[in-house]
């Protein structure tokens, strides 16, 4: 009971204090945007075409909402010795990072809005399983956030981090079928397509709006829910021993 | 919380090459105002990192009220207040929010957090400030809103790292007054600190320590009691002391000289000291005298003593800020 009203108000405060600080409007709202904003303008009135953008639109406004808000609601925090409260606190770890991945979570899964409400206005959306897609992003949203989590603990600077991500953001956008298929790539590039978990939200989310894929859902979900899983315990572990010193 | 308040046992930390903390026990009974005392790098942060849980000794052992901290450190953690040696609140939120924020992290609820918060604003003079910013807040405002952060959820318990450094005289003798009252009510002080006067007035109990290592522990009473009704004079001197101490001992029997550095003479007697006859010997002799100064021996002569340190830089920010 009382961890509960700890982990709500960890939550709450982040969110009350960092969804609408400039890097999280930046990258998180505008970024998406503007890039969404592009690819309809290119694809012009051919809606398949707009519907073959759209997953990879999904999947890019939640990757980069995610490590933004994740940037500013841990390695600020770490920076300014305020997380230093948190480790302090009696909240059991475990219960202390949920709370603060939540708000980049929701913060990301807010940020997929932007291309979804774009999409319904271009483009037809009636033939999409949203049973599919709301999971999905979810998903994507959370393994995202776990990965920029762990590269927050690795990295100390705030820009540390924010390079470390690009280096990992800008080659998923190319290795993970954001906006062309896994199997276009040059078969030696393909392996490492299917090491990033990104690839297996992008499967779901084409085949619940265009129904392509290259994997079953349920092989997909299930690599998904086990990167999450094994990026969390590798950020524990990481702060058990970095941050504990 | 059962047993002492702290007890601590063979305490060591490296960082790298660095031997922060070398092997230290730590014993603070329920109720007591404890101090922790040494020049900066001396190991006191560390230390306290280690008791708070905050980081892992190499070795040793802690328990907090009887808790073992190595297998159950959030148990402990909820009998503990900590003031950082930084200000660390959230910039963001205003001072009230600031303070039920830190109240959630120990599960306390809204109306508690509430009703607690608008107390302690009262109680540390921030009620016009409670609902501005914690980034606009002046560094002795901040001081004590981190305070005011760590009691709110009363803990019996309260570790403070250098609450006074750094902010002016007013905000300085509030916070000491302040852990006057929390020491009153029986909550259990862990007080570190470089000014060795706030330390000789505030504490019961002092571990004083120098490079990782505790040189000595006791109380107030007994550190003083060796200099105990011994008095002292220092004397500035330009350009240092061209006459042999051994012919100031004879000319002034009674009295113990030592040059403390090159152009500072200091001057120890078992009876009030008159400098007059002591300055006009000197200047006589050509030795231009910038200044004495007389007082009685104190706290920061038996640091001296015992730990071998120039309280120098100690004494120097003592002067400035304290008293
Ligand atoms: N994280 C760290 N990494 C490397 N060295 C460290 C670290 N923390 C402390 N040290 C070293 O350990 C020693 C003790 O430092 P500590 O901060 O405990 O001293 P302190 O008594 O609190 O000093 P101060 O009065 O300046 O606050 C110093 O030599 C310091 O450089
Ligand atoms: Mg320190």
């Amino acid at each position: 009971m009382k961890t509960w009203i700890a982990f709500w108000s960890i939550v709450r405060k982040d969110m009350k204090a960092y969804y609408l600080k400039p890097p999280n409007v930046s990258w998180g709202l505008l970024f998406p945007l503007a890039w969404t904003g592009m690819f309809l303008i290119r694809s012009g009135q051919d809606t398949h075409s707009l519907q073959s953008v759209l997953p990879g639109m999904i999947a890019l406004s939640v990757l980069f909402g995610t490590s933004s808000m994740l940037a500013v609601a841990v390695t600020f925090e770490k920076k300014a010795r305020a997380f230093d409260r948190l480790l302090l606190s009696p909240i059991p770890l475990v219960l202390l990072m949920l709370a603060k991945t939540s708000g980049a979570i929701l913060f990301g899964m807010f940020n997929a809005l932007v291309p979804v409400l774009l999409g319904f206005w271009f483009a037809d959306l009636s033939g999409t399983d949203w049973s599919m897609v709301v999971p999905a992003v979810l998903l994507i949203a959370v393994v995202s956030t776990y990965l920029s989590l762990l590269l927050a603990i690795l990295a100390t600077e705030v820009f540390e981090v924010q390079t470390l991500s690009n280096f990992v953001r800008f080659p998923m956008i190319f290795l993970c079928g954001l906006f062309f298929p896994v199997t276009a790539l040059p078969w030696f590039l393909q392996p490492l397509s299917f090491m990033l978990p990104l690839t297996y939200g992008v499967d779901i989310l084409h085949a619940a709006i265009q129904g392509e894929q290259i994997l079953p859902a349920a092989l997909d979900f299930a690599a998904l829910a086990g990167f999450c899983l094994l990026l969390f315990s590798l950020s524990l572990h990481s702060i058990n021993r970095h941050w504990i010193g | 919380m059962t047993g002492p308040a702290i007890r601590a046992r063979g305490l060591k930390k490296r960082f790298g090459e660095v031997r922060a903390v070398g092997g230290i026990d730590i014993e603070v009974s329920k109720g007591e105002l404890f101090g922790f005392l040494g020049p900066n790098g001396a190991g006191k942060t560390t230390t306290m990192s280690m008791l708070t849980g905050l980081s892992r000794p190499d070795a040793g052992s802690i328990e907090i009220g009887g808790i073992d901290c190595s297998r159950n450190p959030k148990a402990a953690q909820h009998l503990i207040g900590v003031v950082s040696d930084e200000s660390n609140l959230y910039p963001e939120l205003s001072g009230f929010d600031n303070l039920c924020f830190s109240g959630a992290l120990y599960g306390m609820r809204r109306q508690d957090r509430s009703r607690k918060a608008s107390e302690l604003l009262e109680l540390f003079g921030l009620v016009d400030a409670s609902s501005r910013k914690f980034s606009g807040y002046s560094k002795g405002m901040k001081r004590r809103l981190v305070i005011a952060a760590a009691i709110m959820h009363s803990p019996p318990l309260l570790f403070l790292d250098e609450p006074t450094s750094g902010i002016d005289v007013e905000s300085s003798r509030m916070i000491r007054q302040l852990l006057t009252g929390l020491h009153r009510q029986g909550v259990t002080i862990f007080l570190t600190t470089h000014f060795i006067g706030e330390a000789e007035r505030l504490c019961d109990r002092i571990a004083f320590i120098a490079s990782g290592r505790i040189v000595r522990t006791d109380t107030v009473e007994r550190l003083l009691q060796p200099v105990q009704g011994r008095y002292a004079l220092t004397v500035s001197l330009s350009g240092g002391c061209p006459i042999p101490l051994g012919e100031l001992e004879v000319a002034f029997p009674g009295l113990d000289f030592q040059l403390q550095a090159p152009d500072e003479l200091r001057v120890e007697s078992g009876e009030p000291l008159k400098a007059g006859s002591l300055v006009r010997f000197l200047e006589d002799r050509g030795v231009e005298v910038i200044e004495a100064r007389k007082r009685v021996l104190s706290l920061e002569d038996v640091f001296v003593e015992i730990t071998g340190i120039g309280a120098g830089s100690m004494l120097k920010e003592k002067e400035g800020r304290w008293r």
